[in-house]
């Protein structure tokens, strides 16, 4: 495939960045999103030219690094799918393609394609956690869980964390992954001693980290690469309105 | 909810949804009554009119008359300012916290309905100001005689006035768009989402909106038609 690339170029946090054409030949279909940008990248070492900087570890849809926003959808084209999962049979042959990284005003562009996330850790570190030492691995019937509840939890615990529901969103809001995580450790037993100040601090530390609040648009769940429904924004609110209330 | 955590409410991003989801439901209770009311204007001057002045009369013995209608105007433009100025503040938020744009920008999947809260907020809130100068104070009606509610009414709307008809029928279909989301978007803003009710709850929102909007429209347009006169 011969693609035509604009992709988002920022030497760092304070260079201004702007969009830069490239054009790439011979992308078998097969390849990956990013083992397309890795032949970009090789060619442009040789050139004695400064590689595109993007995120990535895993490359098999589960650690939450990647990251890219392609056509305007984080994670590109394909639903429930992580960039580094997406495949170039997608595009078309001659196709143009953008490329930008997450924008955020809580992600600060590091360098190109690359954005801290650190602020989805702040987030965590006020509550998306539990006290109780877990000690080695209990008896399975030792704390017993409701099937349904389990079932639950193991959705919302699919979020990788990886930030597209932020890019998604007009208003950069975080509710999905904050909902996911808080719906997560809400529906377990072990979850419950620190629920009601779990859900008040992390929502606060969210806003005052710069994130916009929530308006139901749904757009987050669409680019969701694990499909974290909106059904745990709404336990996330319902949450928060108890605890506050208390 | 403790009255003390109120100021929590308006500190947070989920608090200020909530207060808009509770304003808003106020205000939807409160237009089902108005257009109730409205309706009866199908049944000729003697009864609209009565009803008009029945309306001064709520309350009463207990209250004075006219004290009921005061305290449920201070309530509605309580409600009015606090829908209103969260919503402001949330919008100011969302440009906050995306400083810079995307420069391919895909087409969003939310509804029509959900991209134009702000907007057709907008639009509904310069209606609100109209529509009292037009009907409540008469300032800008033809008639504006307190009183002649019935009369107001025909004169404001009245054929050759095709165009105030036209801007309501814009507002109040914008505000049939905003109910269609903020009726859906108010039952998961309070947590009250059932997402097995999902398709119960499209279908109640996209009835009631429809509903809410003939049912306001089908006044002036009468009027500007003439089957009212
Ligand atoms: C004063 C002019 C108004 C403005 C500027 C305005 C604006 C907004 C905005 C921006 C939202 C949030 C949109 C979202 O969540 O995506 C909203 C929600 C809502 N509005 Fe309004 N609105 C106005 C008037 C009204 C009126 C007159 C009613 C009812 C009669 C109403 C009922 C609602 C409801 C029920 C919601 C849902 C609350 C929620 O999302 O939790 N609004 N409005
Ligand atoms: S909710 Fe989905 S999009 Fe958001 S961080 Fe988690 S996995 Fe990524
Ligand atoms: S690189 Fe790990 S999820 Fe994509």
């Amino acid at each position: 495939m011969k693609l035509k690339l604009r992709i988002w170029r920022q030497k760092n946090a304070a260079d201004k960045g702007r969009m830069v054409t490239y054009e790439v030949d011979d992308i078998s279909e097969d390849a990956s999103f990013l083992e397309m940008l890795d032949v970009l990248n090789e060619r442009l070492a040789v050139e004695g030219e400064e590689p595109v900087a993007f995120d990535h570890d895993c490359r098999e849809g589960i650690c939450g690094m990647c990251s890219l926003v392609i056509n305007g959808q984080p994670h590109g084209p394909e639903r429930n799918t992580t960039t580094c999962q997406l495949h170039m049979r997608k595009f078309k042959d001659g196709e143009t393609i953008d490329i930008e990284p997450w924008r955020a005003k809580a992600f600060p562009v590091v360098k190109d394609l690359v954005v801290d996330r650190g602020a989805f850790d702040k987030i965590i570190e006020a509550g998306g956690y539990i006290s109780a030492s877990t000690g080695t691995a209990p008896d399975a019937h030792a704390t017993p869980v409701p099937k349904a509840d389990a079932d639950k939890a193991f959705v919302a615990a699919e979020c990788i964390g990886c930030g597209a529901c932020v890019a998604a969103c007009p208003n950069g809001s975080a509710a999905l992954f904050m909902s996911a995580k808080i719906s997560h450790l809400g529906l377990l037993p072990q979850g419950q001693p620190e629920r009601d100040d779990r859900v008040v601090n992390m929502v606060r530390t969210h806003d005052d980290l710069d994130f916009g609040g929530c308006t139901n648009t749904g757009e987050c769940t669409v680019a969701c690469p694990k499909g974290i429904p909106l059904e745990f924004i709404g336990r996330m609110n319902k949450d928060w309105l108890s605890a506050s209330g208390k | 909810m403790a009255i003390a955590s109120i100021p929590s409410l308006y500190r947070s991003t989920v608090g200020k949804k909530a207060i808009m989801a509770v304003t808003g439901v106020l205000m939807v209770l409160w237009l089902i009554g108005h257009m109730v009311g409205n309706l009866k204007i199908f049944f000729g001057l003697e009864e609209f009119n009565g009803y008009a002045a029945w309306l001064r009369t709520l309350g009463a013995p207990a209250l004075h008359e006219g004290w009921f209608l005061w305290v449920m105007r201070f309530g509605l433009l309580a409600a009015v300012v606090l829908h209103f100025s969260t919503a402001a503040e949330l919008t100011v938020r969302a440009k906050r916290a995306r400083p810079v744009k995307y420069q391919h920008r895909a087409k969003v999947n939310g509804s029509y309905a959900a991209r134009t809260m702000r907007w057709g907020g907008v639009i509904i809130l310069l209606f609100i100001v109209w529509h009292i100068l037009d009907l409540t104070v008469g300032t800008v009606n033809p008639h504006g005689v307190h009183g002649e509610a019935y009369q107001n009414v025909v004169a404001g709307f009245a054929p050759d006035r095709w165009y105030i008809t036209l801007f309501y029928v814009l507002a109040v279909v914008s505000l049939g768009f905003h109910l269609r989301h903020g009726l859906v978007s108010a039952v998961q803003t309070l947590g009250l989402k059932n997402p097995r009710q999902d398709k119960a709850l499209n279908v109640i929102a996209t009835g009631f909106a429809a509903l809410i909007t003939v049912g306001f429209l089908i006044v002036p347009i009468s009027v500007t038609l003439g089957v009212v006169d």
